[in-house]
């Protein structure tokens, strides 16, 4: 019997496969010749580019290693007021009155011109932002273009959008994205704004500003009448400063729930429509009859995607107790071969974190997460000396009480909890104030219907993780915010319905 | 760990027999005794087709350059079972075929050699002769090649033949038939009994994995291969299409993996048919070193099923050596 | 607190017709209490206030709400929409229509409390029919407005995605303060067809049709906790209305630019979705939409791979 001869092998879990191997690759960085970053950028604000009346410009750096990449003019109060004149002249005067086939066309033009500059793009939005090129190259800015060319179809047809209702734009449009996805975050705010005829004011994030300044070059080239997108450079200060302007229309921002909660309770008293795209702390649940290994990829792909700097991160990990073993030991080899290290080399998986500020931040819970007493794992890749890294993460047995099970780290980190039955995992996927995405790998399909059905949150992955696509609308539930970005019903923050 | 579902094989001598093989016979092998438990094949794990292409695809997007592709492309001449699986092959041709094998590129001092030869089982004889001591194998397609449409006895004489005359390898294909209608006791005795044919020779089963389909087939089939006492399997006879895919070999990577950690025995891996570029060659080593690691990237066990993917690696590594592309008319066809 | 009725001024009015009671037989009255969990408690701070017609008449006692009776309402609205929200829409569209025709049933109860409150006697049965009408508009919404607003997304990747309206959760609603009725109606009907539960805040000043609408409520197989019905006043309650962190979202009806401001401010507590229904006049069509359905909806968009053996390839 197996039981008796087993003696003489091995155990299982001893047997280790080795990943450091003699073949290795060599470096392959990106040129960054291909890519032309000035060395001041000022303000986009009606067609032109402005020195800024605040006198101010702050630096943006690489945070691979640290060196600075140009200095961007900071916007004040005053400079975000000539914007938002520049844009509702516009919208008064241009936009709102172009028949919208022809305003199509200049949507459909940027987005042929994105595609035009695809590799500088990519090669300034892994510099500027510590995202591997692989993913700024194959993800963002390819899915940046592909945004600007569905919503530029949607200009002439927004009546078959919205059934018995006459469409109207809002107006002027403030908004303001976060430094995941600098130039794609982008893209999701200005195509549906322009394509419901409103104008735009645009904070790019402090960190990563020079893809969106990109981005008004080539809206610049495109001969996009002047004031319709006006881009604005600054940090928090500049946000309040469009948040709080009287005349803005309707605030978009994706960013933290705590930033999106004090933009809600500004516009409070106003008339402003608001989006609001915040932070998640999704589920990714894994049943024992599931494809395993393409569960394990899916969960590299849900939280180390973007170095985890990403707001639907799947980086809570519900495994089935049964198969829980084997799926831990299987993410262990699956990290053991990611690549931390250098942006721009076209074989590194995870990138520089995006600021010191955001890597203390993960640091601090990787603390917690020791000091709550969980098992922790790390990948033994090599770190460079210089910028900001973490190695991707593992903390197992972690307790659903756990912080580091309940807070957003935003970083290259998965708390691993186990379940039993399914009507435990649903509650306990549940229970958050978050609901932005969820995850379920199952090979039984009514399952999958049941646990998406139940599942509390705004996009749910069955058997894939981290998908998206300008067709298909993305935002959260609860306090991941409200409003649809992508797809048709990301049309409707953007405009009024009449009879 | 799970140890899967014990079934009545254990009982069964053909096992017996085929467990007690691994032990003695093999390189590398870990040598244990050890009977791993059957599990149920109807349970193999599940896979999700469009998840397996997208993780094959990732390995396609690893940038592999300078002394890292030389020695790539060293590493895939040095895995290549060079190939002649034709009707009209001749002694004279066999021969032609294993010069080559033992001299590559002679103007390229430093190259290694292909892994293995690989011919029918009559051609076995004048291989053996052909290649000496060169250190070269002779693997032997065996068991009614390609179809498999043939009795187990008819089977099992013409893997004897073949190792008669000498190989040291036999590629035996499986009975798809008996597999899709469900017949994986049929599938797995038999290959038990060709692995007892083989004695010293090793075993390499193709699954022909055209034929099964469905990604959940193949790694059924990889599995039922597997605890019959496959030493290697393999994807393809290259007589079937479409030929053998990166997520193909992936999941049968992953297979392998599974069975490892499981039983503690290495098992080979042979994707073979269509894989004509280096470039593609390089993409699946890229594969095997982060599925398998460390000890699958030799020839012991990984090879290259491939007729002209050599003098596609030949012209890469001379096109690094020398700075300028390189034209076809400059290395052997054969 | 006893309630002093003067027996002399007591009356009556039968369609529209106000006659004096017999002295032989006393007129039972009715005392209008709250609705929770499909219950009818009295507040639990055993406080009232009077309403009050026009003329200065006392029409009853009503419970003043307080802060805690939301409280135990929002415990059995959370409780109610798992189940509510998981009914087949076409059930959620009978009982809807059975709450129509419980309505119709009780017309006259109806137009005479309307009348009660002011509402000369025509527009008090104009406002009952139009009430039963948008019932049966919104029932006749429960399985379709899942149709007509989501959509099978045609993504690059092999991959069926598709989006569909889900009720956001519970609501609280303070309702029209005019149409007693009518505006009651046309807000917690949009509401509860799409899924939700809630908690109203009845008109304070035309409260009596809200809580004999929790009759009808009550015996239409409209299962406890799914519609909550309190009366009170707007000032003390609505903060907490907008407060509560188990709330989804607010609906409110009025255009107190302070409360709107007071809301807003508020809902951020937990990223609450608020909803002004300021400009709707509830006695048209306009009253009625599929979009105020969508008010309280969530869309959600999922994935899965498509297989794309044997050639099919690609999504929709």
């Amino acid at each position: 019997m197996p039981a008796t001869k087993k003696k003489n092998v091995k155990k299982s879990n001893t047997i280790k496969l080795k990943f450091d191997t003699s073949w290795n690759y060599a470096p392959a960085p990106e040129s960054k010749s291909a890519a032309t970053i000035k060395k001041q950028y000022d303000l986009f604000i009606n067609g032109e580019w402005v020195k800024p009346l605040s006198h101010k410009y702050f630096d943006t750096s690489d945070p691979a290693n640290e060196e600075k990449l140009s200095e961007v003019a900071e916007a004040n109060a005053a400079d975000v007021d000539r914007a938002v004149k520049a844009a509702r002249n516009a919208y008064e005067k241009v936009w709102k009155k172009m028949p919208a086939k022809e305003r199509a066309k200049y949507i459909f033009r940027i987005a042929r011109m994105v595609q035009e500059r695809a590799r500088e793009l990519a090669i300034i939005e892994s510099m500027d932002g510590g995202k591997p090129i692989r993913e700024s190259r194959d993800f963002d800015i390819p899915t940046a273009a592909n945004h600007f060319f569905y919503y530029a179809g949607w200009a002439d047809k927004l009546d078959y959008a919205f059934p018995n209702r006459n469409t109207n734009p809002l107006g002027v449009a403030g908004q303001i994205i976060p430094w995941n996805f600098p130039l794609l975050m982008a893209a999701w705010k200005i195509a549906p704004a322009l394509a419901t005829g409103n104008t735009v004011v645009l904070k790019p994030a402090e960190t990563t500003p020079l893809t969106a300044l990109k981005l008004a070059e080539i809206i610049q080239e495109s001969g996009l009448p002047e004031g319709v997108v006006n881009i604005v450079s600054g940090g928090g200060a500049t946000g309040a400063a469009i948040v709080n302007h009287p005349d803005i229309n309707k605030i978009a921002f994706t960013g933290s729930t705590e930033v999106g909660k004090l933009i809600q309770k500004s516009i409070a008293g106003t008339n402003k429509k608001i989006t609001l795209e915040l932070g998640g702390k999704a589920a990714n649940i894994i049943f024992e009859d599931a494809p395993i290994d393409q569960a394990v990829e899916g969960v590299i792909n849900g939280v180390y995607f973007n170095q985890g700097h990403v707001c639907c991160a799947g980086s809570r990990l519900y495994i089935q107790e049964s198969v829980a073993p084997e799926l831990i030991r299987k993410l262990r080899d699956r990290i053991e071969t990611l690549i931390v290290g250098d942006p721009l080399d076209k074989n590194t998986d995870i990138g520089a974190i995006n600021s010191k500020q955001q890597l203390d931040t993960i640091r601090r819970y990787l603390k917690i997460g020791k000091e709550e007493g969980y098992e922790m794992y790390e990948s033994s890749c090599p770190l460079p000396a210089k910028g900001y890294w973490c190695r991707p993460t593992i903390f197992t047995d972690v307790a659903q009480s756990a912080r580091i099970a309940q807070e957003e780290i935003f970083g290259p980190v998965l708390a691993i909890l186990t379940f039993r039955t399914d009507d435990e995992v649903i509650q306990k996927a549940n229970n958050t104030p978050y609901g932005l995405s969820a995850g379920v790998w199952t090979d039984k399909g009514s399952k999958i219907f049941n646990l998406t059905k139940r599942m509390r949150a705004g996009v749910i992955w069955a058997n894939t993780f981290n998908k998206f696509d300008p067709s298909s609308p993305f935002g959260g539930y609860k306090e991941s915010g409200f409003g649809r970005e992508g797809g048709l019903h990301g049309l409707l923050p953007y405009v009024n319905l009449s009879h | 760990m799970i140890d899967g579902y014990f079934s009545l094989y254990q009982t069964r001598s053909v096992n017996e027999r085929k467990f007690s093989n691994f032990g003695k016979t093999e390189i590398g092998m870990q040598k244990t005794g050890f009977i791993p438990a059957i599990p149920d094949f109807t349970l193999t794990p599940r896979i999700d087709q469009v998840g397996a292409e997208e993780r094959a695809s990732r390995f396609t997007k690893r940038s592999i350059k300078k002394e890292s592709k030389v020695n790539g492309l060293k590493l895939v001449l040095n895995m290549i079972d060079l190939t002649t699986l034709e009707g009209k092959d001749t002694e004279g041709k066999v021969k032609q075929l294993c010069y080559k094998a033992m001299h590559l590129h002679d103007a390229l001092p430093g190259l290694p050699t292909v892994a293995a030869v690989c011919v029918y089982p009559t051609m076995v004889r004048t291989a053996k002769k052909a290649l000496l001591d060169s250190g070269i194998k002779v693997a032997s397609v065996a068991t009614a090649f390609p179809s498999g449409q043939a009795s187990k006895e008819v089977k099992i004489k013409d893997t004897k033949y073949a190792v008669d005359n000498g190989a040291d390898e036999v590629d035996m294909v499986i009975s798809r038939g008996k597999f899709h209608a469900g017949e994986y006791n049929y599938v797995y005795d038999e290959i038990a009994e060709i692995k007892e044919a083989c004695g010293e020779a090793r075993l390499k089963v193709i699954l022909e994995t055209s034929d099964l389909i469905t990604f959940d087939k193949i790694r059924r089939a990889s599995d039922i291969a597997m605890y019959a006492g496959a030493d290697f399997i393999k994807t393809a006879t290259g007589k079937v299409q479409p030929p053998s895919s990166m997520p193909v070999a992936l999941i049968m990577l992953e297979a392998i993996r599974d069975f490892y950690y499981k039983t503690g025995r290495m098992v080979g891996m042979k994707p073979a048919g269509g894989i004509s570029k280096a470039k593609a060659a390089l993409h699946y080593l890229v594969m095997v070193k982060e599925v398998l690691g460390e000890a699958w990237l030799n020839n012991h066990w990984f090879r290259f099923g491939a007729s002209s993917l050599a003098n596609d690696v030949l012209m890469q590594i001379m096109k690094e050596k020398t700075g300028v592309y390189q034209c076809a008319s400059y290395f052997s066809v054969d | 607190m006893e309630k002093e009725i003067k027996k002399s001024s007591l009356s009556v009015s039968e369609n529209g017709i106000e006659k004096k009671i017999s002295p032989k037989r006393l007129e039972v009255l009715k005392t209008y209490k709250i609705y929770i969990g499909g219950q009818f408690p009295r507040t639990e701070s055993g406080r009232y206030y009077v309403a009050v017609n026009a003329a200065g008449k006392q029409l009853a006692n009503v419970c003043l709400s307080s802060r805690k009776d939301f409280r135990d309402a929002v415990v059995s609205a959370r409780n109610a929409f798992a189940g509510w929200s998981e009914r087949a829409a076409f059930n959620r569209g009978q009982i809807l229509y059975r709450m129509a025709e419980m309505l119709e049933g009780r017309k006259i109860q109806f137009t005479d409390e309307l009348m009660q409150q002011d509402v000369p006697k025509a527009k008090a049965e104009k406002e009952v029919n139009l009430a039963i009408d948008r019932l049966i508009y919104y029932a006749g919404w429960c399985d379709k407005y899942q149709q007509v607003f989501s959509a099978v997304n045609p993504v690059a990747t092999s991959h069926f995605n598709f989006s569909v309206p889900e009720p956001t959760g519970v609501v609280s609603i303070i309702a029209p303060q005019e149409d007693g009725l009518l505006g009651l109606i046309s807000v917690v009907a949009p509401v509860i067809a799409g899924g939700n539960t809630c908690i109203v805040l009845a008109s304070g000043s035309k409260p009596l049709c809200a809580v004999t609408f929790a009759e009808v409520i009550n015996s239409s197989d409209v299962p406890g906790g799914v519609v909550n019905i309190l009366t009170g006043k707007v000032s003390e309650l609505s903060s907490w209305f907008v407060s509560h962190m188990d709330v989804n979202a607010t609906i409110y009806c009025e255009k107190d630019s302070t409360v709107q401001k007071m809301m807003q401010d508020k809902a951020a507590l937990n990223v609450k979705r608020v909803i002004f229904y300021d400009k709707i006049n509830w006695n048209t069509d306009e009253g009625q939409s599929p979009y105020l359905i969508m008010d309280t909806q969530e869309i959600k968009t999922t994935w899965h791979p498509i297989e794309h053996i044997a050639g099919s390839g690609g999504g929709y």
